[in-house]
């Protein structure tokens, strides 16, 4: 997967974590907390479905990198490169 | 005697909320019991396969965002809709409420074999592997998850809890209410009870092991209380929730008065784990009706418990016949019989079926009767259609479970 397929899937896994919102314009540098009304569980739900989908394992020390899109794609990018999209 | 109490001991019902497989109002579900329409419906479920569910289609986005539904549980959703339905229904300005003084009180017969299954059946195709088990469990499983929905969903501080009392669960609830509202601890109660039982498989199988499943090529026979060729529960899910007041607030605010609970009673058989015990649900009876200060002769509905198993119906009507005997005037029916056996919300469901019987003088049927079970025969049985029963003053509600566990419940017309 490239950069712009792993923030297609972020967003997919978003739009079942959170139905209820808008996805269509998620501020890439602005942090997902102050842009949609996520909480703890909700970035486990990010976690868990990482690991259901892909198999990606991340280490509770790293949850924070998960905090805006870009942070989190940047992360996944080396995780990530060599998976193939469902 | 409760009747005698001073207006803030006495307890009325000023708010009803429902979902059921026969309407998802009080006076949609009062329709469909005066014409005999049963809500009992074809059903699959994983691992049983083909059988009968009384299933309810209320619109779970009218009270809750999708993310609320996807993070909770069925109950929650049953829970969340019935406390919205009855909070409107009542009329209290909620607005201006104190949210620290309302409690919710809710009966529940089991409450996360649903969600432990699912949990179960998805990680076996992670091969058992923990990893994969959701951090949503334990708050989709802890006994008080449905009350507990209630208030995040309507901001309520003041205590909620579920009550477990098998499918004596919803009167139980409705007890625990009126005697939180009578300690003090609250000024509103929402009380009742609920059910999401037909999403767990296990609750279908145990039944079928135990010979007590309910099988009938047409689903709106299959419920039959009291026939002699009944053969079990039919397995619903439902819930019903009272907006309770103590009659000197319910007064003070000009609210409707659906009528006051003047009676109630709970107490064990301590003989079998399934096996009902007459004896121990006659004393019951006896004891609601002594704290009412009422007679046998003057209860004009029992709304029974009977389930359709070959056992439970025939012991109840045993204890029917002693305390009822000679009693001509009083009516007996069976809510069941329509809508299933929806566990944890039954009793307040049945309870809430015959309540419009104040104002339309009607007593709804028990359905399905085609031959009445000799031992099930009781005087004032009214059998498959919809009775006149002139002006209707007292309801008593009987709702047991499995333990042994026994509870009654009388409403007075107010």
């Amino acid at each position: 997967m490239n950069t712009a397929e792993i923030r297609e899937e972020i967003i997919d896994i978003l739009s079942d974590i959170a139905p209820d919102e808008d996805l269509s314009d998620v501020k890439d540098d602005v942090a997902f907390r102050e842009q949609l009304e996520l909480d703890s569980m909700d970035f486990l739900d990010i976690v868990m479905e990482l690991r259901k989908r892909h198999r990606i394992q991340i280490p509770e020390e790293d949850y924070g990198e998960l905090a805006s899109m870009q942070s989190t794609v940047t992360y996944l990018e080396p995780l990530m490169k060599d998976l193939e999209r469902a | 005697m409760i009747a005698e109490s001073a207006e803030n001991q006495r307890i009325v019902i000023t708010g009803v909320g429902l979902t059921s497989p026969n309407g998802d109002s009080l006076s949609a579900l009062r329709e469909n019991l005066l014409a005999g329409r049963s809500g009992v419906s074809k059903y699959s479920i994983r691992y049983v396969g083909d059988t009968l569910a009384g299933i309810c289609e209320f619109d779970e986005l009218k009270y809750q965002k999708r993310k609320e539904v996807r993070r909770g549980t069925r109950a929650g959703s049953i829970s969340v809709f019935c406390a919205n339905e009855a909070i409107g229904d009542s009329g209290i300005d909620w607005e201006n409420t104190d949210k620290s003084r309302v409690g919710i009180y809710l009966g529940v017969t089991e409450h996360g074999n649903v969600e432990t299954e699912n949990e179960v059946y998805a990680l076996k195709g992670y091969d058992y592997d923990t990893s994969f088990w959701s951090h949503h469990h334990n708050p989709r499983t802890v006994a008080n998850n449905p009350a507990g929905e209630v208030s995040l969903n309507l901001g309520i501080t003041g205590p909620h809890y579920t009550i477990g009392a098998a499918c004596a669960a919803g009167n139980a609830g409705l007890i625990q209410g009126l005697q939180m509202l009578l300690l003090g601890d609250c000024d509103v109660a929402l009380a009742g009870g609920v059910s999401e039982s037909i999403h767990t498989f296990g609750i279908f199988a145990s039944f079928k092991s135990q010979g007590a499943l309910a099988a009938h090529e047409d689903p709106t026979r299959a419920s039959r209380p009291f026939d002699v060729d009944r053969s079990g529960i039919v397995v619903a899910e439902g819930g019903c929730i009272y907006v309770l007041e103590r009659l000197s607030d319910a007064k003070r605010r000009g609210a409707k008065i659906y009528g006051e609970i003047v009676g109630y009673a709970m107490n064990s058989d301590a003989s079998d784990f399934v096996l009902p015990n007459p004896a121990r649900q006659a004393e019951c009876i006896r004891l609601a009706l002594r704290r009412a200060g009422l007679k046998p002769e003057e209860v004009d509905i029992v709304s029974t418990h009977a389930t359709g198993t070959a056992s439970g119906d025939a012991q109840e009507c045993l204890a029917l016949r002693e305390v009822f005997h000679g009693c001509e005037r009083t009516r007996i029916n069976n809510t069941k019989s329509f809508i299933g056996h929806a566990m944890g919300a039954a009793g307040v469901l049945e309870l809430g079926g015959n309540l419009p019987s104040f104002e339309d003088r009607m007593c709804h049927a028990t359905i399905n009767v085609d031959q009445l079970d000799p031992e099930c025969e009781v005087p004032g049985l009214v059998l498959n259609e919809a009775r006149e029963s002139g002006s209707v003053n007292v309801i008593l509600n009987n709702s047991f479970g499995m333990l042994g566990t026994n509870s009654v419940l009388i409403v007075k017309k107010f």
